[in-house]
């Protein structure tokens, strides 16, 4: 398969550097994240943050959500940066994903709750590093079986804890 | 933890704005609609699609009883977790001999330590218990069809309930196990039980991927949701009968807790309240769950399981039943 032609949500690029086989059981439908008190918790974030902002939640073609466009920077928001590289390989998917559509961006991470941002420019050493995250996004989902769990120190606020370890 | 209502008395579910009321008569209660799981409705209660609509935005169950207080039906809302993969894989192992008897036989191991357990701490059943491990033990390695397995519950089963004339009180005297109708107080507790037990399954089986109706026990076409049936049967003895036991022996439900028709008999309304005041109490009790190391309730258990036969499908984990170690 053509690298061109992969494309995937961009949480997929998060979670394949948060835990591997959360991106296994996602990409399967397999998700508990409605019931997480956390993932309510950036729900809610997302929604009364930047509320004089008028393009939220942009839908690109019907794949990547892009939380916040403004003044020719994709934003990202997020509740906090301990995952702070999956963060920043997801927006550089963006821009990525952007470039192959002929549209150069910046990337700005928002960490409101913190009051931080990263600025993020695509650089063609993250631009390699995008290529190779979405080859290994293609060989982990396209397992059989899900990738056996390894414990972490996230796993306990993780919505899959009961999963994994119940 | 998400709660459960249940409705005994008469009354209307109603939508006002954004709130969802319990009107009857005399009062007019307000319901938390954030935190319900599940509704369980034993009274005549009236409700449109207005209270419906707005109810399954939440994803909340209804579960719906008669006036004897038998099973009538659910009404669930659109299912959210969809997972093609975990459901094709779900019927693979149904299809599957070998694979189906393995989660069948599963299911009934669970049910029988159960049932011994309840039975280990009872001296005077002490002679029942030797004959179900017997009848146990001599069965359980020469089986090679589901029928065969549930000739071998049946009879588990039989010697189990024999044994409860042994301990509970005289009232409560139990000539056999019958179902559809109850004849007598026991057995019409033990209904009444298990209708409760099968409705929480359901909605904890709701949550997950796992369609209802593929299983490996019972057969699919017995009843729609005949998942909910098999992973009863563990918490059927575990949850239920030690309601029961506690109930009886400590005559907070007497014979005058009963109505009797011409050839049923059920709980009334003081009765089934009584009931699901201690099957509550119980679901909510929680345990240390020792590798989780959180506690966790009983209808947290139930969820547990639906989790561990997810992984067992998806050639993750094998599935081991729980077998209360506590």
């Amino acid at each position: 398969m053509e690298l061109q032609d992969l494309k995937f949500q961009g949480i997929k690029i998060n979670y394949l550097y948060v835990c591997k086989r959360k991106l296994w059981l996602f990409s399967k439908n397999i998700t508990f994240e409605n019931q997480s008190d956390k993932v309510l918790l950036g729900k809610v974030l997302h929604e009364y943050s930047y509320p004089k902002e008028d393009a939220k939640e942009v839908l690109i073609d019907n794949l990547i959500m892009i939380d916040i466009l403004s003044d020719g920077a994709v934003r990202e928001v997020k509740y906090s940066s301990r995952m702070k590289e999956a963060d920043i390989m997801q927006v550089m998917y963006y821009l990525y994903y952007l470039k192959q559509k002929g549209i150069e961006k910046q990337g700005i991470i928002n960490y409101p709750k913190e009051r931080r941002k990263e600025i993020l420019e695509l650089t063609p050493e993250y631009e390699q590093k995008v290529k190779q995250a979405l080859s290994e996004i293609e060989k982990i989902t396209s397992q059989v079986t899900p990738p056996p769990a390894t414990k972490q120190k996230i796993c306990k606020s993780c919505a899959y804890f009961e999963f994994c370890w119940g | 933890m998400q709660k459960t209502l249940y409705i005994t008395s008469n009354g209307r579910l109603r939508r006002k704005d954004n709130t969802l009321y319990f009107e009857t008569e005399t009062e007019k209660r307000s319901i938390d609609i954030e935190n319900i799981e599940q509704i369980h409705i034993f009274g005549e209660v009236d409700l449109n699609t207005k209270a419906l609509n707005y109810i399954s935005q939440y994803g909340i169950i209804l579960h719906f009883y008669n006036y004897y207080g038998f099973y009538a039906g659910s009404f669930m809302p659109r299912k959210k977790n969809v997972s093609g993969d975990v459901v094709v894989r779900q019927a693979l192992h149904y299809l599957d001999r070998e694979k189906r008897i393995f989660l069948a036989y599963c299911f009934v191991e669970s049910a029988v330590y159960h049932m011994m357990r309840n039975l280990r701490e009872r001296k005077e059943a002490e002679a029942f218990l030797n004959a179900i491990e017997d009848e146990w033990e001599n069965g359980r390695f020469n089986i090679s069809s589901i029928s065969e397995l549930m000739g071998l519950e049946g009879r588990v089963r039989n010697i189990y309930y024999s044994s409860f004339n042994q301990f509970l009180p005289e009232d409560f005297y139990m000539e056999k196990r019958e179902k559809r109708p109850p004849t007598n107080p026991i057995n019409a507790l033990i209904s009444f039980g298990n209708s409760l037990i099968y409705s929480t399954v359901l909605t904890e089986i709701y949550h997950t991927q796992l369609d209802p109706s593929i299983s490996f026990l019972h057969e699919p076409s017995e009843k729609r949701f005949s998942l909910s049936l098999d992973i009863s049967e563990i918490f059927k003895p575990l949850v239920v009968d030690s309601v029961i036991f506690k109930l009886l022996n400590n005559r907070q439900i007497t014979l005058e807790h009963f109505d009797e028709d011409l050839n049923y008999c059920y709980l009334n309304q003081e009765g089934r309240r009584i009931f699901i005041n201690e099957l509550r109490n119980k679901l909510e009790t929680t345990v240390r769950h020792r590798q989780l190391n959180r506690n966790v309730s009983y209808k947290g258990y139930i969820r547990l399981e639906c989790y561990k036969l997810i992984k067992h499908f998806i050639g993750d984990q094998v599935y081991s039943p729980l077998k209360a170690w506590w």
